[in-house]
């Protein structure tokens, strides 16, 4: 794979800005980046292995047992129908099973449901899991614009009714929890002011509605997500809001800016290009501890508002104790939040060059 | 006497410090009352168990303050009662994964090699999995109706952030002049540890602190709101707030109080944390101080 470097957006030190050298140090950071991610992924996987093959109480044996009293199945064939439910053979020796447990994942095989039967519980990602990324994804992607946005004017009008407003708004919707937010929406829009119809808002999507490019698609795919995606977008926007508003503040110290003032620079380049950009760089490493709070997160939210994603159907399968679906659901959703991290590290790294150096790196 | 005066002494210059910074105040003001209310309330105002089927979703009145609930109780009873496990949950796991972040952090940081690259790969793996996802998985195979281990478990899964974080404070105080010259009149490691580098980062490790507990009434919030968690004999403000949701409270116009009395205890609660983080950052940093 052929890595494009990017234009270098700063003057380097002359030994530095040598291409070959810098294209070295750049792919090896993203190499790097890309070795630990599928490292962790690596790490969770064979975790869940070695939780539902050897703990004393795994899911497996579990199974097996709740067959044999349910149906008065003999052991063996019990044993069979877990191995078929679990993509395991259960007859090999461990290391094959190991083996074997990963060539399916690869193949993207996590077994079969046991509550639904023939239910296969890829199929059950690819259903729901769009859901929850569109959803999720949307709400990162305002909240952290407006709140890059909205932390610059507190910094800029700082200590202005403004600022009072906008930093007390920050504190009260980051320090609530977002399913006691969904909770107040929920009550007080729906039945109290019966501003909207909670009932109809359920569900991803209005049945009878086929998916496809059309405007009426689209609209009633919004219609669906707005609660949730407003949700996650009030609760993440103050913690972006008060990091960027303290990050803007020190970069107007910094002597770049002062300096870029002397030299007359418009007003709105030194903001954009000068201190916005500097600003919100510390922002990308909280970014991807978001990611995983918000995919987290919505595992709650989609309860509260029927909305069909993947963190649904993780709650319907552990309410059924529908272990393999459990599983899965819980192995894509770690794998989604470790590749989300990824994207915003490299991301990260494209506009820090001190990353891609390898300076900006503690030890 | 004199010991009791300078117990004064210090109550009094910490509450100086405190009521330094506006919302930092509010926000002690505010635990005041919560732990007033979860601890000396209950005293008073026995827990409300008799269902009367003739006082459902009853509106505010002189009996009961704040209503009652879907089975005719005292909606405010049960706020008073809430708060308890709630509260030292959340300290509990707090502290705990505080302390285990502190040890971690700080060992790494000072230890520096293998061992510092050991700790920070566990730490990038536990900040890589999803916190609340897990503990929805755990609790098919744990039962975790018990206030310790609920606490213990809490904390083994919240001390990444903390201990990356308190890595990067040592790292960096170990630089400065005052541990240089420290090393360098020959002070032991443990003098520098808890003598020079600790005292300094109290307003960090405080601060952690109440982070850890806000992210604890979440968590523990979220388990009892999806009925994964379920203590027998008690009462927490979530306990309350599922209760009301599985019985459909969100859908009727008469049990607004039943729903949102506990979710506005525990929303202020949270509240109160965050804001009391304020005035720590005052009471330890004497630098913030200077000039005020």
């Amino acid at each position: 794979m052929a890595v494009q470097t990017a234009p270098i957006p700063v003057s380097l030190p002359e030994e530095q800005a040598r291409p070959n050298v810098l294209q070295r140090v750049f792919r090896s950071y993203v190499f790097r980046r890309l070795v630990k991610a599928l490292a962790t992924i690596f790490a969770v996987v064979t975790a869940t292995f070695f939780l539902i093959r050897l703990m004393p109480s795994n899911p497996v044996e579990i199974f097996i047992q709740e067959q044999i009293a349910m149906y008065g199945m003999s052991y063996q064939e019990a044993r069979d129908q877990a191995s078929a439910l679990f993509a395991i053979d259960l007859d090999a020796p461990l290391s094959q099973q190991y083996l074997e447990y990963l060539g399916n994942l690869l193949r993207g095989d996590l077994g079969q449901s046991y509550r639904s039967k023939g239910t296969y519980v890829a199929d059950i990602i690819r259903q729901f899991l769009p859901w929850t990324l569109f959803s999720v994804g949307t709400s990162l992607l305002i909240s952290f614009v407006l709140g890059v946005v909205l932390g610059m004017l507190m910094a800029y009008r700082r200590e202005t009714p403004i600022d009072y407003a906008l930093s007390t708004f920050a504190s009260l919707v980051s320090s609530v929890p977002n399913y006691l937010i969904a909770i107040i929406l929920l009550v007080v829009l729906g039945p109290q002011l019966r501003i909207i119809n909670i009932a109809s808002m359920r569900g991803s999507i209005s049945p009878g509605v086929q998916p496809g490019f059309t405007l009426h698609f689209f609209l009633d795919v919004l219609y669906h997500a707005a609660l949730p995606i407003f949700v996650y977008v009030l609760t993440t926007i103050g913690g972006w809001m008060l990091a960027m508003k303290s990050s803007t503040i020190a970069t107007l110290e910094e002597d770049y800016v002062t300096v870029a003032r002397a030299r007359g620079l418009k007003d709105g380049r030194i903001m954009t290009s000068y201190v916005g950009r500097n600003a919100s760089l510390p922002l990308f490493t909280q970014l991807a501890i978001s990611i995983g709070f918000v995919f987290g997160g919505s595992v709650l939210i989609e309860a509260i508002f029927v909305y069909q994603g993947i963190g649904q159907q993780l709650i319907k399968a552990i309410n059924q104790r529908d272990y393999p679906v459990m599983q899965g659901i819980f192995l894509i959703i770690t794998i989604s939040v470790i590749m989300a991290n990824l994207i915003a590290d490299l991301l990260y790294s494209r506009l820090d060059p001190r990353i891609r150096l390898g300076q900006g790196e503690t030890k | 006497m004199t010991f009791l005066k300078g117990i004064a002494h210090w109550v009094n210059q910490t509450l100086r410090l405190i009521a330094r910074n506006k919302a930092g105040f509010l926000g002690f003001i505010g635990l005041l009352f919560f732990i007033f209310l979860a601890f000396v309330m209950p005293l008073f105002v026995p827990l409300d168990k008799t269902s009367r089927v003739d006082k459902i979703y009853n509106p505010p009145s002189a009996e009961h303050i704040l209503g009652t609930d879907f089975q005719g109780r005292d909606i405010f009873s049960l706020v008073v009662h809430g708060g308890r496990d709630v509260i030292v949950i959340a300290f509990l796991t707090g502290a705990i994964s505080t302390l285990i972040a502190v040890v971690l952090g700080s060992t790494s940081a000072l230890l520096g090699g293998a061992v510092d690259s050991a700790i920070m790969t566990a730490t990038d793996f536990w900040l890589a999995i999803p916190t609340f996802p897990l503990l929805a998985v755990l609790a098919t195979q744990i039962k975790l109706n018990d206030v310790w281990l609920l606490s213990l478990i809490l904390a083994l899964l919240s001390w990444a952030t903390l201990t990356r974080a308190i890595r990067s404070q040592v790292l960096s105080l170990r630089q400065r002049d005052y541990v240089e010259a420290a090393r360098s009149l020959g002070m032991s490691n443990r003098h520098i540890i808890f003598k020079e580098i600790l005292p300094n980062m109290m307003s960090y490790i405080a601060i952690s602190l109440v982070f850890a507990m806000t992210a604890a009434v979440y968590a523990q919030g979220g388990l009892v709101f999806l009925g994964l968690l379920s203590f027998s004999d008690n009462n927490s403000w979530a306990v309350t707030i599922q209760l009301a949701w599985t019985r459909g409270a969100i859908f009727f116009k008469d049990s607004f109080l039943n729903i949102m009395a506990p979710v506005i205890a525990i929303a202020l609660f949270q509240l109160s944390l965050v804001l009391f983080t304020r005035s720590l950052e005052e009471i330890f940093n004497p630098r913030l101080r200077v000039g005020v």
